[in-house]
């Protein structure tokens, strides 16, 4: 699943976390993230959840008040990129319990450590939703060790 | 300084601010904040000062400031920092900037950290974004923990090793001897990226395609792990919806397909499993049918046997029926992509298809429409038509014009009759006119003009359409066309097809002149119609109205109009003579391509030199003595005197050389007939006539020169252009014989300068023969991309009774046009 970049972003349209598997001028990131929120939000209600932009296939799902849209070569498999994007939002659920947008807001590193343990390079590297929840665990627990006991 | 405030408390604050203004208020103080803090190189609160830039620089505020702290935090030894400044990197600094090869340091000494995840931090950074020198010196790296053991560290080094592959293609070969034992591997991460670095590889060299294939016997083991994954119980690791990790066994599916393309033993050994999971895959969620679409594309681009093919179409068919509609969605690509090959397997789906015309989904809509448009054959045109006609009322603005065009290309093809193709044509003008591409109205002009019977038929729907609507620019130019042409057909109510209307030539012009004066007319819909008046004034007897429409126009601030009409005015005073034999009736215009506007414009290149003979005859329907007196007339006129020296020069046709000129022009630049003038041809109403082919074009006529004369060997050179390259002279020789012995073993051989290339063709025969009662003829084709002077040296060798002969001569004498 060759993902060239992974969006969230609310129904008004701010940019909740942003992934890009590929270098891009700065601009173009801004352009991109416009031209995929005007898309994505003005879809009608039950539309198929493809489309195409420039050469790329976009596949968006939302989940409650957020859009989890990515960009993905013209060859990709649409269907296993919705299952893709729905195993991120298991593990995020799994992570914070009961994810809602506001937890992505608070914690917005968390969600990027989460989708580093998943997706690397634009690949799934881990097909296991326990491996990468243990993973991550064993991150944060590495972490607070580290720490002094001032929190950040 | 007080400690910097912590970012759940920045972002709280943040979120409180009411206005776009207030936001950014609070963003550039606390940015001013930060700029200190890194500026008195604080370590205790780097990270936390790096992560509320990152924040901000999430809502569109700019974080370069940070880039160089990001580096410090990679640098750092706690992990909190490392994190953190990872982040940060593979959000800030991208390989354009200039700071990104300082952390390549940082990340080689990290991919040999003692604990993983650090290892896994660098690891993930170096496979997201790392250059290609990046990738160049820690390839080493990446590869020695290929080999590790610690499956958490192999997958990511895979995954890293797939990014340094697509960086700098020509380290794949260093990570070859690693790929040896990844797929023994019982760890599925390792596995899933296994495959991918492994899929990475094939699709990029072709050398390492064969060598995964026949040494490594690569399908074997795919086949014999996607068959455990199947046939294996419920394993709540990697189960989703009672499928065995879908997203491993997709990829597999992917590099089977990639092995098993154009090879047909890899293909044989994959048929079972394929057929397996066919039919044995749950297709009542998303998962199943993601695998179900990878083993589908997987069939059709392999070689498989054909039972396995319309396995894979029923399953696309099936998917038509999906309640999901992503699931159509992909159906209908897929089937896009396979109707050319399995043409027949996809017709059996066609009422299907056509159903999702009525989809509500934009994406499956035009899906449909492209599918429908593939499937229209001889047989099922009526039927088809009807439905894409009704989908083209109806269906958004966005696709009338891919539709229209669409459905006059299908016509073309497969009309059944003349009279349904005109009726098609003139319900796409109708319902869809205004969508319809500018170049199909000279297409259809053609197409009209050729249906000869059915001239007063189409002349009669035009006009009818015409009182009803005149907004429709395209179906307003082509119908004033035709009523400019056939409008003696209209008013004597010749119409056999249907019940003939009745019209007199005012009602007529009163039409047309109510397109010029109307708002909705473009001024291209003007010309057309003016020049459709000036036409009827040799087709009816109202002359003096059409006199007076013409002069008013010859004062028209419209500058087209305006030339247009004072031509027109000179037509009627000074040339009036000739004004019949002007605006005669149209040829038919030959047409050698069946498809669209662009074959049209190549094959006029094409033929435009070297046009046969032939090509000519069909264009005789005109009176020959009219052709005649033009003949005549041109050659007496001094206002267009290059007519005269072409005509002698054009190779000779039947039928004189008017019908030469028209048979160009209705050639070059599909709508030209002879008195309107398209807007971009020179002013004069005669040069339009001959039209382009004169000045610029390639195809004027060179003519012939003498290249050697001696001892009763003559050696003329005749030209032409090859089309498409221009740069290209083509000669071809003729050599004739005076003497009264033939000239046998006859050689010609050509060189010349640097600058030029040559190619000569074989010759006609070696015999010149005596007294000129033949001749050699051989082709030269000389490249000339500099347009130099040509310049040439021959040597000609030959027996003449008895005796061997050669010659040497230079050849300077060519006429400028063959290398200019």
């Amino acid at each position: 699943m060759t993902m060239h970049f992974l969006l969230l972003f609310s129904r008004q349209g701010k940019l909740r976390l942003q992934k890009w598997f590929t270098p891009i001028p700065e601009r173009e990131k801004k352009k991109i993230v416009r031209d995929m929120t005007t898309m994505v939000l003005g879809r009608k209600p039950r539309s198929c959840n493809f489309l195409h932009w420039k050469d790329l296939k976009i596949v968006y799902k939302k989940y409650a008040s957020l859009y989890f849209c990515c960009g993905l070569d013209a060859e990709e498999n649409e269907l296993l990129a919705l299952e893709v994007l729905h195993r991120y939002v298991e593990l995020l659920d799994k992570y914070f319990g009961n994810v809602c947008e506001l937890d992505i807001i608070f914690n917005f590193e968390k969600a990027y450590f989460i989708l580093d343990e998943f997706l690397l390079g634009g690949e799934v590297q881990e097909t296991s939703k326990q491996v990468v929840s243990r993973s991550i665990e064993a991150s944060d627990m590495l972490q607070e060790v580290s720490e002094r006991p001032r929190s950040r | 300084m007080p400690a910097p405030i912590r970012l759940r408390e920045l972002i709280r604050t943040i979120r409180t601010a009411r206005t776009q203004a207030e936001e950014r208020e609070m963003i550039q103080k606390e940015c001013a904040a930060i700029r200190s803090s890194f500026r008195e190189e604080d370590n205790t609160y780097r990270c936390r000062n790096v992560a509320k830039l990152l924040y901000m620089h999430m809502l569109g505020y700019p974080a370069h400031f940070g880039q160089l702290e990001c580096l410090k935090l990679i640098a750092s030894q706690k992990f909190t920092d490392k994190r953190i400044g990872y982040l940060g990197a593979m959000l800030l600094l991208d390989e354009r900037q200039d700071v990104h090869l300082l952390m390549t340091n940082c990340i080689k000494n990290d991919l040999n950290h003692s604990t993983q995840y650090v290892q896994g931090l660098a690891l993930c950074t170096l496979g997201c974004m790392g250059s290609s020198e990046m990738c160049r010196d820690l390839a080493g790296e990446v590869e020695k923990l290929l080999k590790t053991s610690n499956s958490y560290l192999r997958k990511k080094a895979a995954l890293c090793a797939v990014h340094v592959i697509r960086k700098v293609p020509e380290l794949m070969e260093m990570f070859l001897p690693a790929t040896k034992n990844l797929l023994s591997e019982k760890n599925h991460g390792v596995l899933h990226t296994s495959v991918v670095l492994l899929t990475e590889m094939c699709e990029r060299s072709p050398d390492m395609l064969l060598h995964f294939r026949k040494v490594c016997l690569l399908v074997p083991q795919l086949v014999r792990i996607l068959k455990n994954l199947i046939m294996s119980g419920y394993s709540p690791e990697h189960d989703v919806s009672g499928i065995s990790d879908p997203f491993l066994q997709v990829r597999i599916l992917r590099l089977l397909r990639i092995l098993g393309r154009s090879d047909d033993d890899s293909s044989e050994a994959m048929n079972d499993i394929l057929a397996q999971v066919a039919t044995n895959t749950e297709t009542s969620k998303n998962v199943g049918n993601a695998i179900l679409y990878e083993t589908v594309l997987t069939i059709m681009d392999i070689k498989s046997e054909s039972g396995l093919r319309v396995l894979a179409i029923n399953i696309l068919g099936r998917f038509l029926l999906n309640n999901d509609k992503n699931i159509r969605y992909v159906a209908l690509t897929s089937l896009l992509k396979t109707v050319q090959t399995d043409h027949n397997a996809v017709q059996r789906h066609r009422s299907t298809i056509v159903d999702c015309l009525k989809d509500l989904d934009v994406s499956i809509k035009r899906r449909a429409m492209e599918l429908s448009f593939a499937l229209v054959n001889g047989n099922n045109i009526r039927g088809m038509m009807k439905e894409l006609l009704y989908f083209l009322d109806s269906c958004d603005p966005e696709f009338k014009a891919d539709c229209a065009s669409g459905v006059f290309l299908a016509a073309e093809k497969y009309a059944p009759s003349k009279r349904w193709h005109i009726d098609t044509i003139m319900r796409v003008l109708t319902t869809a006119g205004s969508y319809v591409r500018d170049d199909s109205v000279p297409n259809l002009i053609q197409l009209i003009t050729n249906s000869v019977e059915m001239h007063a038929y189409t002349v009669q729907r035009l006009y009818k359409a015409l009182l009803d609507d005149i907004s429709q620019q395209p179906l307003v130019q082509v119908s004033s066309w035709c009523i400019g042409e056939y409008g003696d057909l209209l008013v004597s109510g010749q119409c056999e097809e249907e019940e003939p209307i009745q019209v007199t030539e005012d009602e007529v012009l009163d039409v047309l002149e109510g397109l010029l004066v109307s708002n909705l007319s473009t001024p291209v819909t003007r010309g057309y119609s003016l020049t459709a008046i000036m036409k009827l004034s040799t087709r009816f007897s109202s002359v003096n109205r059409i006199k007076k429409v013409v002069s008013i126009y010859s004062s028209s601030i419209d500058v087209e109009l305006q030339q247009r009409a004072v031509e027109y005015n000179a037509l009627f005073k000074k040339y009036d003579h000739m004004r019949p034999a002007l605006l005669e009736r149209m040829p038919i215009m030959e047409k050698t391509a069946s498809n669209g506007p662009t074959e049209i414009m190549q094959t006029n290149g094409e033929t435009e030199p070297s046009v046969p003979d032939t090509k000519h005859l069909p264009l005789v329907t005109q009176p020959a003595n009219q052709a005649n007196d033009l003949l005549d007339l041109l050659g007496g006129n001094d206002v267009v005197p290059v007519i005269q020296t072409t005509l002698p020069t054009k190779p000779a046709s039947a039928g004189g050389e008017l019908l030469d000129l028209l048979g160009d022009l209705s050639l070059s630049g599909g709508l030209a007939p002879a008195p309107s003038v398209p807007v971009s041809q020179p002013p004069f109403l005669l040069d339009g006539l001959s039209s382009q082919p004169l000045f610029n074009d390639t195809s004027a006529a060179i003519p012939p020169m003498t290249a050697y004369s001696k001892n009763g060997l003559k050696i003329e050179f005749t030209f032409e252009r090859a089309n498409p390259n221009p740069n290209i002279a083509v000669i071809t020789i003729h050599a004739t014989n005076t003497t009264e012995a033939d000239m046998t073993e006859f050689v010609f051989q050509a060189a010349v300068p640097k600058t030029f290339q040559l190619q000569l063709l074989s010759p006609s025969s070696n015999i010149v023969p005596a007294l000129n009662q033949g001749s050699v003829t051989q082709v030269i084709r000389v490249l000339n991309p500099q347009k130099q002077q040509l310049r040439m040296r021959v040597k000609l060798t030959y027996t003449h009774k008895g005796s061997p002969v050669q010659d040497l001569a230079e050849v300077n004498n060519f006429p400028p046009q063959s290398w200019q």
